[in-house]
C-alpha cells in the first residue's frame, strides 16, 4: 500500500468546531479495512519483534527499580527521625510512592512481568501501595478501559464518573463545578481511583445492586485501612515525639503522589485532539481498528528519561494502549517505529510538552463545564510529531 | 524457629510493609533472610555418577534453607525455582529430597539427573555452582512413611522403585536407619531397585552398605531388562498385599505395581513421574478441564471457547489477551497462542486461556 492511497475523510471544513474531538473528525484519515487490517499486522509485527527480545535486561531493569524504589523509601520513613530533615524525608517518601506505584504497580498490575514466573512481580499477586485495590483495578483499568478505550459510554475513565471531558456528555449544571471537581480529584487522587470501581454514579441512578456494591466495597474498605494503619497511625507512632510531623509528612508525599500521577494521567487521554469513538464505530470491530482506535484515543508527553520512569513511561502512553503487556520500558524504542507507522498511514500521533499538553487539558476542562457552544470556541493547538523524540 | 524469624512473621512488621510482603525488603539486604519465603544456598554439589558412560549425569545438592524451612518428612518433594543463567525467566520445577527426615531450618539433599528436556534438573547438574540462590517452597507430598524406631506400626516394609524414583525411597531408608531401626522385634525391610545398568546406580555404595549391615534391611538390586513381576514380589514377601508398600519410578512401573497389588489396595502407595509432553502439531487429542471434571475432543479452538462450549463459565474480560483476567495454570499438554503462533510445552505455565489454543491432549486447572 502506498500513502496516497489514504483518502482524508472529508474534504470541506467542518462547519462547527468542536470542543471535542470525535474520530470521524475529518483530520483522522478514513483508513478502509484492508488498511486496517495492514495497519494491524505491522503493528503485530512489531509486537512479536518486541517480545522476543524480553530478557535479562528488563529483568535487571525492573528489579533495579525496585531497589532503588526501597532505598527511597527506607531512607524516607528513617529521615523523619531527623526533624531538620522533613522536606527530605516527605521528598525520598513522594519518590518511593511514585516510583511503586507507576514504573512498578501500574506495570507489574498490567503483567508486563509476568514472563519472569516471579511470584513478586505477578500481575495477580502484585498489590500497589495506595488505597485501591489491585483486584479491583485490574477489572476496571486493565479490561473495561484498556478494551473499550476512548467508547463513549463504555469507557469508565472519561470523566470518571465525576467531570465532563467529552462534548457528547450531556452539559448538566453540575457540571458548572468542573474545574473544581478536577482540582479535588487531583489532590484527592488515590482516593479517587479507590472509589471508582464502586461507580457511585451508577448506584446513585439505581443501576448497580447492593449485592454488587458490597463485592467491590469490601476490599476497598480493607484496603484503605491497612494503607491508614501504615501511614497515619503506625509509622507516626514508631517515631515517637515526632507522631505528628511524621502524620503530616505521610500525608504530603501521598498527595504529592497524587499531583504527580493526576497531571501524568490526564494528559494520556484528555489532551486537545485526541479522538472519542461512538459504540456504533466500534461494532465488530477488527485487530487493526483496535489498534487505531488506541492511537487516536492517546497521547504521549515528551520528557527526557528521568522524566519517563517517574511517570511509569505512561509519558508514552499511546505505545502502552497499543502494548499494555510489554514492559513499559520498552516504549521509548517502540515509539520510534510507531511514528514511522503513523506517518505511512497518515494517523496523527499526539505527543507534546507537560506544560503544554497539560494546558490544552486545563482549557478543556474549563470550556466543558459550560454548556458547548456557549463558551467561545477556539480549537486548541495540537502538537504534530516533530516535536517530539526529545526522549 | 528463632525469635527474629517470629518477630519479622508477625502481623504488626507485615501491617508495616503492607500492601508488600516483610520479604520483599528482606532480600535486599541478605538473600537468606526471610520472614515467610523459603530460599535455600547450595552448600555443596556431588556428582553421584561420575564415570556413566553414556547416561544422564546425576548430581546430589546439599541446600542451606533460610530458618522458614518447616523441615521435611522422609518421601517428599519440594518445589525448586531457579532463574536459568541469561533468560531471567524463573523456572519451578518438583525434586523428591533424598536425605533423611529434616527438622526446621536444617540442611537436606537433592538428589537429580539430568534429563535431556529438563532444562532445570539439566542447569542444576551440570551447571549450578556452590552458592547458587534457589526459590524453594516447603516440603509436600503424601508419599511418606509414619514408621518410626519409637513408635513402630508395622513389622515389615516394602519399597519398590525404579529409576530417579529412588531418592524418595531413599530418603525413607536413611531415615529409617537414622533413627536407630535396627530389624529387631521381627521389622523387616525389603528394598527392590530397578536400574538401567550398574554402571548408572546411583548410591551403590551406600546401597551395599545397608545390605550388609546387620538392620534387616534387604536390598535387590535389578539391572538392565529385568522388570517388575509379581511372580518375583510373591516370592520376596509372600504376603505382600497385605504388606505396607511404597512404590516409585516412571509410569510403566507402576502400572505393574498396581496391577499386582490389585485396584485401590490401601497398602499401596505410588508417586510416578510424567512423561515429558510433545506437541503433536495439530488439534487433536482432549482437553480437560481438571477443576470441573469435564473432558471433551479438542475442537482447535481457544481453550476459553472450548471451556464455554462444555457449558464452564471462567472469569475473562478482554478476550484478546490485554488483560490477564483469563489467566489458568495448564497443567500439562502444549497450547499454540493464536495471535503469535508460538507453541509451548512447560508443565504447569500460566497461560491466557483466550489466546490459547491445544494443540494435542492438554490439561487445565479450571
Ligand atoms: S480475557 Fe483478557 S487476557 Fe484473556
Amino acid at each position: 500500500m502506498t500513502i496516497t492511497d489514504i483518502k482524508p475523510r472529508n474534504t470541506k471544513p467542518a462547519t462547527k468546531k468542536r470542543a471535542t474531538v470525535r474520530a470521524s473528525d475529518p483530520k483522522n484519515p478514513n483508513l478502509t479495512p484492508e488498511q486496517l487490517d495492514a495497519f494491524g499486522d505491522e503493528l503485530d509485527d512489531l509486537r512479536q519483534r518486541v517480545l522476543g527480545k524480553l530478557g535479562k535486561e528488563d529483568a535487571d531493569y525492573i528489579r533495579m527499580i525496585v531497589k532503588r524504589q526501597q532505598q527511597f523509601e527506607i531512607a524516607g520513613r528513617a529521615l523523619f527521625y531527623l526533624p531538620p530533615a522533613w522536606p527530605l524525608a516527605v521528598a525520598a517518601l513522594s519518590v518511593s510512592k511514585i516510583l511503586e506505584n507507576m514504573e512498578i504497580g501500574h506495570n507489574v498490575m498490567h503483567g508486563q512481568y509476568d514472563w519472569m514466573g516471579d511470584p513478586k512481580l505477578n500481575s495477580r499477586i502484585y498489590d500497589w501501595d495506595t488505597m485501591a485495590p489491585g483486584e479491583n483495578w485490574r477489572y476496571g483499568h486493565n479490561y473495561i478501559h484498556h478494551t473499550y478505550t476512548n467508547i463513549l459510554g463504555k469507557d469508565r475513565d472519561i470523566g470518571y464518573g465525576i467531570l465532563r471531558m467529552d462534548e457528547d456528555q450531556k452539559w448538566r449544571p453540575y457540571y458548572l463545578g468542573n474545574p473544581i471537581y478536577a482540582l479535588l480529584l487531583m489532590l484527592l487522587f488515590e482516593e479517587g481511583v479507590a472509589v471508582h470501581d464502586l461507580e457511585v454514579d451508577r448506584i446513585m441512578a439505581g443501576e448497580r445492586t447492593w449485592e454488587e456494591t458490597k463485592k467491590v466495597g469490601k476490599p476497598i474498605l480493607r484496603k484503605v485501612g491497612k494503607q491508614t494503619l501504615k501511614d497515619y497511625v503506625l509509622f507516626p507512632l514508631l517515631t515517637g515525639p515526632f507522631f505528628l510531623s511524621t502524620l503530616a509528612g505521610n500525608a504530603v508525599a501521598n498527595v504529592v503522589r497524587n499531583i504527580w500521577t493526576f497531571n501524568i494521567i490526564f494528559c494520556g487521554h484528555f489532551p486537545a485532539g485526541v479522538a472519542t469513538f461512538t459504540e456504533e464505530e466500534c461494532e465488530n470491530e477488527s485487530r487493526g481498528h483496535w489498534y487505531y482506535r488506541q492511537l487516536l484515543g492517546s497521547a504521549n508527553i515528551t520528557g527526557g528519561k528521568l522524566f519517563h520512569i517517574m511517570s511509569g513511561n505512561l509519558s508514552h502512553q499511546i505505545e502502552h494502549h497499543l502494548f499494555p503487556d510489554i514492559p513499559a520500558r520498552r516504549y521509548p524504542e517502540l515509539s520510534v517505529e510507531v511514528q514511522a507507522l503513523c506517518e505511512k498511514y497518515g494517523i496523527e500521533y499526539n505527543t507534546g510538552g507537560l506544560t503544554h499538553q497539560l494546558w490544552t487539558v486545563a482549557k478543556k476542562i474549563v470550556r466543558l463545564s459550560f454548556p458547548t457552544g456557549t463558551a467561545k470556541p477556539q480549537p486548541a493547538p495540537v502538537a504534530t510529531s516533530d516535536e517530539t523524540l526529545a526522549a | 524457629m528463632t525469635l527474629t524469624t517470629k518477630l519479622l512473621g508477625s502481623k504488626a512488621v507485615a501491617a508495616l510493609t503492607a500492601p508488600h510482603g516483610v520479604d520483599r525488603y528482606l532480600e535486599m539486604f541478605n538473600p537468606m533472610w526471610a520472614a515467610t519465603e523459603v530460599r535455600a544456598r547450595v552448600v555443596d554439589i556431588h556428582r553421584e555418577n561420575p564415570g556413566a558412560e553414556g547416561s544422564a549425569p546425576v548430581a546430589t545438592l546439599t541446600l542451606q534453607p533460610t530458618s522458614t524451612w518447616r523441615g521435611h518428612r522422609a518421601g517428599q518433594y519440594v518445589q525448586v525455582g531457579v532463574e536459568l543463567p541469561g533468560s531471567a525467566r524463573r523456572l519451578t520445577r518438583c525434586f523428591s529430597i533424598s536425605s533423611a527426615a529434616s527438622l526446621p531450618g536444617e540442611r537436606f539433599t537433592l538428589t537429580i539427573r539430568a534429563n535431556d528436556e529438563g532444562q532445570v534438573s539439566t542447569f542444576l547438574v551440570n551447571s549450578a555452582q556452590v552458592g547458587q540462590m534457589l526459590h524453594l517452597s516447603q516440603a509436600d507430598g503424601k508419599f511418606t512413611i509414619h514408621e518410626s524406631a519409637a513408635t513402630p506400626t508395622n513389622n515389615h516394609l516394602v519399597m519398590i522403585s525404579g529409576g530417579s524414583g529412588i531418592t524418595p525411597v531413599m530418603a525413607q531408608i536413611r531415615t529409617l536407619l537414622r533413627d536407630g531401626y535396627d530389624g529387631r522385634a521381627n521389622r523387616k525391610v525389603t528394598f527392590i531397585h530397578y536400574a538401567r545398568s550398574e554402571a548408572d546406580q546411583i548410591f551403590a555404595d551406600e546401597l551395599a552398605e545397608i545390605a550388609a549391615g546387620d538392620n534387616h534391611v534387604d536390598v535387590h538390586l535389578r539391572y538392565g531388562d529385568a522388570t517388575f513381576s509379581e511372580f518375583e514380589l510373591r516370592r520376596l514377601v509372600p504376603d505382600f498385599k497385605n504388606t505396607d508398600t511404597w512404590a516409585c519410578g516412571p509410569g510403566g512401573l507402576i502400572e505393574l505395581v498396581r496391577d499386582a497389588f490389585g485396584e485401590e489396595n490401601p497398602r499401596l502407595r505410588v508417586e510416578f513421574f510424567k512423561p515429558p509432553t510433545v506437541s503433536t502439531g495439530s488439534a487433536t487429542g482432549a482437553v480437560s478441564f481438571v477443576k470441573a471434571g469435564a473432558t471433551a475432543e479438542n475442537t482447535g479452538a481457544t481453550l476459553l471457547e472450548q471451556a464455554e462450549a462444555l457449558g464452564l463459565t471462567p472469569e475473562f474480560g478482554c478476550r484478546m489477551g490485554i488483560c490477564f483476567s483469563c489467566v489458568k495454570t495448564k497443567t500439562d499438554g502444549t497450547v499454540r497462542n493464536v495471535l503469535t503462533g508460538e507453541e509451548s510445552s512447560l508443565p504447569d505455565e500460566e497461560i491466557r486461556i483466550c489466546v490459547s489454543s491445544p494443540v494435542g491432549d492438554c490439561s487445565v486447572d479450571l
